[in-house]
């Protein structure tokens, strides 16, 4: 074996984790952003903006990362999914562009408090949908000839596309509502705990349905999941799947404050893990394999040195800025 | 009319990066100074200086959200728009932009929360490592564009295999011939934005009477810093310009106007670059000083654009005119600092009203001055993306049609229409309201740790809209 492919299980493992940090991260402060509507008063408003206040800038930081470890580990991938979803990206970036400012924006600009409080609400509602819809259409895979993208700009469309799309907004809601669960009290709290009934529910509509609707499309994930020993080794996943799902909708009738959130990462944990199934080993699926689309083993050496002592360090201090901001939102400090 | 994705894809980069570099311009100074506003709090104990940080900790939250935002956007335009490029240049220039989010990134956004919002939670020492952690995330963030950006601009440590670049030497990649004068123009160039904003705020402090004292603290440190920044930069930028006289020819012949190769060149000092006639109209010139300032010899010899095939040439009067731009701006400012040595000797820096008066409509100049020169370096590099090496016109994402970068161009122009002018209304709106505390009803509550009960207290408060 050449020792330019050792590099490349580790840098899928880095770039598998930072995605998934991503989701997770952004997609809980999304989430919350996206419950942001149902809170009917403006001090209600504050405490649940306040739950994510100081740390979305670092969560949305993994997405930054995520892209440009895609760029530099798989740049092959990189130059083909990027252009191919030119206008999920575009709708996805706008939106975290509104959602973003809406944050400084809010406190400052009293008169156009609404504006502002929509631009929040509405914006990530929009960004997680985009988002799935990303999900749906690298799911379906691209018309790829050579290194390029050569589909047009619309084919990101799809009635599945649009399912995972949906999908996510309600994983996304889940999410933001565990993270409310755990960081309020009182009656934000018994709204998340309604808000993540409802999101459970139709997340797992979602989930039913990108399922039953994969192997169909796609012969080869069809034997890969229903076909002798695969069926053995992964009927764990969706047993899982429903078993978690049972046990948040019980947490969520309980005293518990951190089990839903919990519960809900680990239902993202047990669909990012199907959806690595069915696509694995392809980065462009059924087009080009992890290794095909790595960068030159010097780049990814470059890259790795660096990454394997900063990750660690960022975790550790990112680690302490969620520490510092710990427990219950509390209302009674001023802004600076 | 046929919709040219290539020319729409530039107008869109162009728009992004424009607006987008107006936030580093300032945040990067800015935090630079909050950290030693910090410092000198947590070494003196004196409140004044405590004040000062929480007044523009204040306005760096909104810039440094926009700047943000707008930030996150840049990297995917490499996919949506210039996936030839990223595709050919990936394997030398992405850990690059990869370092960049590793090392800044994570570092500012991480602190930036204890910065905002944990004055009360953590100790005072934590805090101030805080402000000097953004600080210095900030100025990586710099040093890994600026690499990357120089990379483009002067090539050096990589082979060509197949039409791709591949690194042989990422020392060289790195260190590439133009980043030391780059980095160090622009990082300048960014402080002393950050100081002219500084010093126009201040001066509006001491002309309105409201908290004068403070102002004058900030109005006096900040042109002491600018006594050497501005000619420290006008000689770095001298320097600059020589590195590119050596290592992109076209691009400095464009910046001066300069068309025949020739000894004992002039400066010209205003004219209307004419392509076609390949000479300039209505021209103002100093005898010999070009040939002076860029070879710093009378008679020394200079290329001009006429040496250059048509099609290697930049577009000529967009350099020409902001380098003019750039240059006027910085000599403006000299003459403002100077200004201020000889009231500060007269003793009449804080009460000369008409001073105070220029130092506020300098204020925004340092935007302008960093806009003009980026404008400069990257108009310069055309018809290049890689100097010398692979054309703009190669580098656009094959699967584009001009309606789909319309489509993103409008949007990308509708949104950052409402943001940018939102954020500098809302930057104002802080300065106006100076360096007091902000009135209870728009403050928040925030994240943190519960030390008793927790007791919801906000007054009840109808929408204001």
């Amino acid at each position: 074996m050449n020792v330019s492919l050792s590099f490349v299980p580790v840098w899928t493992l880095i770039l598998a984790t930072g995605i998934f940090l991503y989701v997770l991260l952004d997609g809980f402060d999304l989430g919350v952003g996206i419950l942001y509507g149902l809170e009917p008063d403006l001090a209600s408003r504050n405490i649940v903006m306040n739950a994510i206040a100081p740390i979305w800038d670092g969560n949305e930081t993994w997405l930054v990362l995520g892209g440009l470890a895609l760029l530099a580990a798989f740049p092959l991938a990189f130059v083909i999914i990027v252009p191919a979803l030119y206008f999920p990206i575009l709708v996805m970036l706008l939106a975290l562009a509104f959602r973003g400012v809406a944050f400084e924006f809010r406190f400052r600009d009293v008169e156009h408090k609404t504006f502002w409080d929509r631009g929040f609400n509405y914006g990530s509602a929009v960004a997680a949908f985009a988002q799935g819809v990303m999900l749906g259409a690298f799911i379906q895979g691209f018309r790829v000839e050579g290194r390029h993208f050569v589909g047009t700009s619309f084919d990101f469309l799809t009635p599945f596309s649009l399912l995972t799309g949906l999908a996510l907004v309600f994983g996304y809601g889940l999410l933001g509502a565990g993270w409310l669960i755990l960081k309020t009290e009182g009656e934000i709290q018994q709204r998340a705990r309604r808000s993540a009934r409802f999101c459970l529910l139709a997340v797992l509509a979602g989930i039913a349905g990108v399922s039953i609707w994969t192997p169909l499309m796609s012969g080869a994930i069809a034997t890969r999941w229903f076909t002798w020993p695969g069926i053995l080794l992964l009927s764990p996943v969706p047993v899982a799947t429903a078993a978690v799902s049972v046990w948040i909708w019980r947490l969520l009738g309980r005293e518990s404050q951190a089990g839903p959130f919990i519960g809900a990462v680990g239902l993202f944990v047990l669909s990012y893990t199907g959806i690595a199934i069915s696509i694995w080993p392809m980065i462009v699926p059924h087009k080009y394999t992890l290794w095909e689309a790595a960068s030159s083993p010097s780049t990814q050496g470059f890259l790795l040195v660096g990454t394997l002592f900063l990750l660690p360090v960022i975790l550790v201090y990112t680690g302490w800025s969620y520490w510092v901001f710990r427990g219950k939102v509390r209302a009674d400090i001023g802004y600076h | 009319m046929e919709l040219d994705p290539l020319l729409l894809s530039r107008f869109q980069f162009a728009w992004l990066i424009a607006w987008h570099i107006l936030m580093p311009a300032f945040t990067v100074g800015l935090a630079s100074y909050i950290a030693i506003l910090e410092g000198l709090h947590f070494f003196t104990t004196k409140e004044v200086y405590f004040r000062i940080s929480t007044f523009w900790i204040r306005i760096f939250s909104v810039a440094f959200g926009i700047g943000v935002v707008s930030g996150v956007i840049m990297p995917f335009q490499f996919g949506t728009n210039w996936s030839r490029y990223a595709d050919a240049t990936a394997n030398v220039l992405a850990p690059l932009f990869a370092y960049e989010g590793l090392t800044a990134f994570f570092l500012e956004a991480a602190f930036l929360g204890v910065l905002l919002f944990g004055r009360k939670l953590v100790p005072p020492w934590a805090h101030f490592v805080a402000a000097l952690m953004v600080a210095f995330g900030t100025l990586l963030s710099s040093f890994w564009i600026l690499a990357a950006n120089s990379w483009m601009q002067t090539p050096a440590g990589y082979e060509i295999v197949d039409g791709r670049f591949y690194p042989t030497d990422w020392l060289q990649v790195i260190f590439n011939p133009s980043f030391p004068y780059r980095l160090a123009h622009t990082v300048t160039g960014f402080y002393v934005t950050t100081g002219f904003v500084v010093v126009g705020v201040a001066a509006w402090l001491i002309r309105k009477g409201r908290h004068a004292a403070e102002g004058r603290i900030m109005l006096s440190m900040t042109l002491w810093l600018l006594t050497v920044l501005v000619p420290l930069q006008i000689f770095i930028g001298d320097q600059h310009g020589l590195n590119t006289l050596e290592h992109q020819p076209a691009k400095l012949a464009a910046m001066e106007g300069h068309w025949q190769t020739g000894s004992g060149i002039p400066f010209v000092l205003f004219g209307l670059p004419d392509e076609a006639n390949a000479t300039n109209r209505f021209s103002i010139e100093i005898p010999y000083a070009g040939s002076l300032v860029l070879t710093h010899s009378l008679n020394g010899t200079v290329r001009g654009l006429t040496d250059f095939p048509p099609d290697q040439r930049p577009p000529v009067a967009i350099p020409f005119f902001a380098f003019r731009i750039m240059i006027g701006i910085g000599s403006l400012m000299l003459l403002l600092v100077a200004t201020s040595w000889w009231l500060r000797w007269r003793r009449r820096l804080f009460d000369s009203p008409w001073f105070l008066r220029c130092c506020m409509v300098m204020a925004p100049f340092g935007f302008v001055a960093v806009l003009a020169g980026w404008t400069t370096t990257e108009v310069g590099r055309q018809p290049w993306t890689v100097y010398g090496l692979m054309r703009t016109a190669d580098s656009v994402s094959p699967s584009l049609s001009g309606s789909d970068v319309l489509i993103s161009l409008l949007g990308y122009m509708l949104v950052y229409l409402i943001i940018f002018p939102s954020g500098a209304w809302v930057m104002l709106r802080i300065i106006r309201r100076g360096l007091d505390e902000p009135d209870a009803t728009t403050s928040p509550v925030q994240g943190g740790r519960p030390s008793g009960p927790v007791a919801v207290q906000l007054q009840p408060e109808g929408e204001r809209s």
